[in-house]
């Protein structure tokens, strides 16, 4: 394959990747995953 | 301190404790080169007529000192922090963390010594020679191996999102570190480039803009994402949108770096495409700063009494307003004024001083007092002071340095009506006397401030001693 070829094939999958990541966090926000995540910091409230 | 059966309960913080520690020294000594050169710009003479002291020796050891000093202690002290914290693990090989601190000082140290004497490959934030930058890559592979050792054993199944962004700092600068520092060594202390003429340049600026966006924005979002939520009491204002924040950061920076080439050999569409992603970053920059400061939405009293929340908040107006002056110096037409002057070094100042010192700042006075067993610093009145000082100098460097960088560009610009310039060189050099003095003053008194944290850091320290966390015995999570 040319390589100019898979440079664009590269980098028209990351936006691709990146459209999807969007729309998957988009379609979570309500997940209740979220929110235990951003939780994550307190476990240890001894400190 | 550790005997045998608390070994598996509590946390790896010896390290954290010797990172700390000195970040805080390296700060005031990288500080206090800055001060010296920014002396030497107002009176020459300071140079002392030495080779060793003079500008163009000493500049490198300044952005050296701060940058992988400071700098680079404070992250590897805050990530080590956090990813323990956030995985419920102690940090994965400890001997290998252990070799991370000492030859992290071996480099600095190593630095100290052969940026004076002269050796350097020309390189912007890349200076170190070969023997050196082969230090660095075996610190930082054993870094690396240290922090995502610690998160594939964690407890908790989700990847806390400052480990996130400390995981892509890590992966980039090692990328960039390793692709940049390629070099053909001649002799123990001289090298030359594996790339050569435009190539070099863009290579370069491909590492130097990354550095900044890696090293002195990932990192620093890692702290900003477990230390503001701690100082305010409160999780983060929407976790949606900080795991946006971070692709959208990953995939937009690494294509920035052409904007500091622009109007040179790079072909027009290279330095286009690094103008368009560079105004793309805007984006990204401002929701990342507006994720961190509405953390505090329903409890913005707490910035009147907290100062260590301050600093926090603050850096991140100052990161919200160098991320919108970075772009707007990358659109072409103003860099042509702003390029090669003053307006630059201001820019960078109100990013490093503002945005990265503040945020270390923050994070260190968090966790200097329980690292320590104490409940508080030795003095929060200090606290305050360093605050102040700090703010002041920060408003008083860039302000200068605005003035003195446009007036310069428009200097250099300005033409007679019979096409010859205006003015000499040296004129502009002369109308620039009162800025750098007045720049003198902000680093001089944002230094005071650092010399203040580090008596206000000593005090703590040996007031109090080295403190076991336990690990929470179950996993919250699964």
């Amino acid at each position: 394959m040319d390589m100019n070829t898979l440079r664009i094939l590269t980098t028209v999958a990351s936006f691709v990747v990146f459209v999807g990541i969007m729309i998957w966090v988009w379609r979570n926000q309500k997940n209740s995953g979220f929110k235990d995540a951003a939780n994550l910091p307190f476990t240890d409230d001894q400190n | 301190m550790q005997d045998q059966n608390v070994k598996t309960t509590a946390y790896n913080d010896s390290v954290v404790r010797q990172f700390s520690i000195m970040a805080v020294i390296w700060g005031v000594v990288g500080m206090l080169v800055g001060v010296i050169i920014a002396a030497q710009l107002v009176w020459p003479e300071l140079n002392l007529g030495l080779p060793w002291t003079s500008f163009g020796r000493l500049r490198p050891l300044h952005t050296n000192a701060v940058i992988f000093a400071f700098g680079g202690c404070t992250l590897f002290a805050t990530s080590y922090y956090v990813v323990q914290r956030t995985c419920q693990v102690e940090l994965f090989c400890k001997k290998l963390a252990a070799f991370t601190f000492w030859g992290w000082q071996l480099v600095i140290v190593a630095a100290a010594i052969s940026l004076p004497l002269g050796y350097t490959q020309g390189k912007e934030y890349a200076e170190l020679e070969w023997p050196i930058d082969l230090l660095i890559a075996a610190v930082w592979i054993a870094y690396a191996v240290v922090f995502f050792g610690t998160i594939s054993k964690r407890k908790v199944n989700h990847i806390y999102v400052a480990n996130w962004f400390f995981g892509g700092f890590i992966l980039a600068v090692a990328l960039l570190h390793i692709v940049n520092s390629a070099a053909t060594p001649v002799s123990f202390w001289r090298s030359y480039s594996a790339y050569a003429g435009v190539q070099d340049a863009m290579v370069q600026w491909w590492y130097g803009h990354n550095a900044v966006g890696f090293f002195l924005t990932a990192g620093f979002l890692g702290i900003m994402y477990y230390f503001v939520p701690k100082q305010a009491g409160r999780p983060v204002y929407s976790y949606s949108l900080s795991i946006v924040h971070f692709w959208a950061l990953i995939f937009t920076y690494m294509w920035a770096g052409p904007h500091h080439l622009h109007y040179t050999a790079l072909p027009d569409w290279t330095q286009s495409l690094g103008m368009a992603f560079s105004l793309i970053l805007l984006a990204p920059s401002w929701g990342g700063m507006i994720n961190g400061i509405m953390t505090l939405s329903g409890a913005w009293h707490k910035l009147r009494t907290d100062p260590i929340l301050r600093f926090l908040i603050v850096s991140l107006s100052f990161y919200g307003m160098s991320t919108f002056e970075g772009p707007l110096m990358a659109i072409k037409t103003v860099n042509s004024l702003s390029h090669y002057t003053d307006w630059t070094v201001g820019h960078v100042h109100s990013g490093a001083l503002g945005w990265v010192g503040l945020v270390s700042m923050g994070a260190l006075y968090y966790m200097v007092p329980r690292l320590f067993g104490q409940k508080q610093m030795h003095s929060i009145a200090a606290i305050e002071w360093h605050f102040w000082l700090a703010t002041i100098g920060i408003v008083l460097y860039i302000s200068a340095l605005w003035i003195s960088g446009v007036m310069e560009g428009l200097m250099w610009r300005a033409i007679n009506t019979d096409g010859t310039l205006t003015y000499t060189f040296v004129e502009s050099v002369k109308a620039k006397h009162p800025y750098y003095l007045t720049r003198l003053l902000g680093g001089a008194l944002y230094l005071s401030g650092m010399i203040i944290m580090l008596w206000n850091v000593l005090k703590t320290a040996t007031s109090g001693k080295p403190a076991l966390a336990y690990i929470p015995p179950v996993a919250a999570h699964s």
